[in-house]
């Protein structure tokens, strides 16, 4: 259990170092982030009432749209000189490898969820109402989509068509979270009288199950 | 009849999808027929039976 | 079993194969017979104004829309079993039913969306309704499996395609129970409260025909099945046949002493 964790912790350093000194995701998905967000404003008619009305929808879709970025990038760091193949030698257990991965992907994907949150109330005018609830579905939903996200990018890995592959292979499958996540904000900016708790519920098994089925799912994958 | 239009379109949409699927997967499978020899045409065999080499 | 379905070299289909093709098309044209033919209109007169309500004819393509539905949760349940089969016992049998039940599977499903479609116009008055259970997990059932489709069309390698395939599958199989469930809870709404007022009734001719319509598009299963997964199976040995050739060449380059064909230059 030590050595996996520590596996994983290794892993995960190296992807987020790599983006520390590369600044991919900082420089270039954030601004993808804010940019979807004025999209939305142009596209709905800059309406603020239509906007906080749709803003959980909205934020969610941006927070989808910079996963798919986030993980494409993930891919593309073991593609260079063949680190893929070095990690698998080097007799590291896939699931740790996975979980290593997920780990620094869940990382980028709350720090953009932070910066969409201050883009909503800012350019929407969103008012948090129940920070813990947010917090909490934020940490969830981006627990699922970094893990599905993660299988679903080894599952495209190696492939020319990677980029217009990963989006309809992975989209589909994180619709729960899409709804589910989208629920637990309405209540959370107090935008309509559901139990966003009871949402949470259905995110958390989502993130359970991502997590658990991506690693093992992820040893059949790597091995050759 | 009525909603005519309706029936003709869902019936005609499904039954054409359907004819030209299978005359495609038929086609396909002539052409490669024609390429594999006929001594490893026959996939007669039990799941796991040919394992052996393959797969 | 082997006497029927061996071939005789030229095609996919075999004795077995064309007594259920002709079972199939019998099946089809007697169907049509009842659904068009025999059946009654859905009509109904209104409690309190009298007037005639309900599907009328459109009723006829329920005969069809069903059966869909029903054989393309086989098809893809088939697929889903074939895949663990696969990860489980790693045989090209499991492996090439997985593709050839996901591929008739994505057919009957996408048509699934376009019969429903088609008979909500009339009787719903609406070609799609967002927040109905049934449809938003068909819609998402069927973008996944043509995710699967061109995930095994994009990648070269057999064992890859195969095993990259099967996570796919299982994966997609698991999410739908999550997706059924999330639709469900969202809104709470599905269109069979609007449709409550008045129940198709489902008298002895209707519920034969429905009977009828299961029968038939399982027999169009099983043939398409049938067929794709010869295909799918001669598309290995192809594939095999073509790099044991290749081999079978340059070995007899190298016996004859050509270096350059043996290395594959020079050609």
């Amino acid at each position: 259990m030590n050595r996996f964790l520590a596996d994983a912790r290794l892993v995960a350093a190296k992807d987020l170092r790599i983006e520390a000194r590369s600044r991919v995701v900082l420089n270039q998905v954030a601004p993808f982030a804010l940019l979807v967000l004025v999209l939305f404003g142009f596209a709905l008619d800059a309406d603020q009432r239509t906007l906080r009305a749709f803003a959980p929808g909205l934020f969610w879709v941006a927070v989808l749209l910079c996963a798919l970025l986030a993980v494409q990038r993930s891919v593309s760091v073991e593609q260079a000189d063949g680190a893929l193949t070095g990690l698998r030698l080097s007799g590291m257990s896939p699931a740790a490898l996975f979980v290593g991965k997920a780990a620094a992907v869940f990382v980028q994907l709350v720090v953009l969820e932070v910066l969409l949150t201050a883009g909503i109330i800012v350019l929407y005018g969103s008012e948090i109402e129940q920070p813990l609830l947010v917090v909490a579905t934020g940490v969830l939903a981006a627990v699922a989509v970094a893990c599905t996200g993660t299988l679903y990018g080894a599952l495209a890995s190696g492939l020319g068509v990677r980029e217009t592959l990963l989006p309809i292979l992975l989209l589909p499958v994180l619709a729960p979270v899409l709804i589910g996540a989208t629920r637990a904000f309405d209540d959370a900016l107090g935008n309509a009288a559901v139990d966003g708790w009871a949402w949470l519920g259905l995110l958390a098994v989502f993130a359970v199950v991502a997590t658990a089925g991506g690693a093992l799912a992820h040893g059949a994958l790597v091995e050759e | 009849m009525t909603h005519l239009g309706y029936l003709i379109a869902g019936w005609g949409i499904a039954l054409g999808t359907f004819a030209v699927y299978a005359l495609s997967v038929v086609r396909r499978g002539r052409d490669l027929a024609r390429r594999v020899p006929a001594e490893r045409s026959r996939w007669l065999t039990a799941p796991g039976a040919d394992a052996g080499n393959r797969g | 079993m082997t006497e029927t379905m061996a071939t005789n070299g030229t095609t996919t289909g075999s004795r077995g194969s064309r007594v259920l093709g002709a079972a199939t098309l019998l099946g089809l044209a007697t169907l049509l017979l009842f659904a068009f033919g025999l059946t009654e209109a859905d009509i109904r007169l209104h409690p309190t104004t009298g007037e005639e309500i309900g599907q009328f004819d459109a009723v006829r393509l329920l005969y069809l829309h069903v059966p869909l539905a029903v054989f393309t949760y086989v098809a893809f349940v088939l697929c889903a079993f074939a895949s663990a089969g696969y990860l489980i016992r790693r045989t090209p049998w499991f492996d090439t039913m997985a593709h050839a039940a996901a591929e008739v599977g994505t057919v009957f499903c996408g048509l699934v969306l376009v019969t429903g479609s088609i008979w909500g116009r009339p009787v719903w008055n609406t070609w799609w309704e967002w927040g109905d259970v049934r449809l938003m997990t068909t819609l998402v059932l069927f973008l996944m499996f043509t995710g699967y489709l061109a995930l095994r069309r994009a990648t070269v390698d057999p064992r890859a395609a195969a095993r990259r395939g099967a996570v796919v599958a299982l994966v997609a199989v698991l999410d739908l129970p999550l997706v059924n469930r999330s639709v469900e809870w969202w809104e709470n709404r599905t269109l069979h409260q609007k449709s409550t007022l008045g129940e198709l009734k489902i008298q002895d001719l209707t519920l034969f025909t429905l009977m009828l319509g299961f029968l038939v598009f399982g027999l169009v299963l099983a043939w398409l099945l049938l067929h794709r997964f010869r295909v799918g199976w001669l598309e290995r040995e192809d594939a095999e046949h073509g790099i044991a050739a290749d081999i079978a060449e340059r070995r007899a380059a190298i016996d004859e002493g050509d270096v350059d064909a043996a290395v594959g230059e020079g050609t």
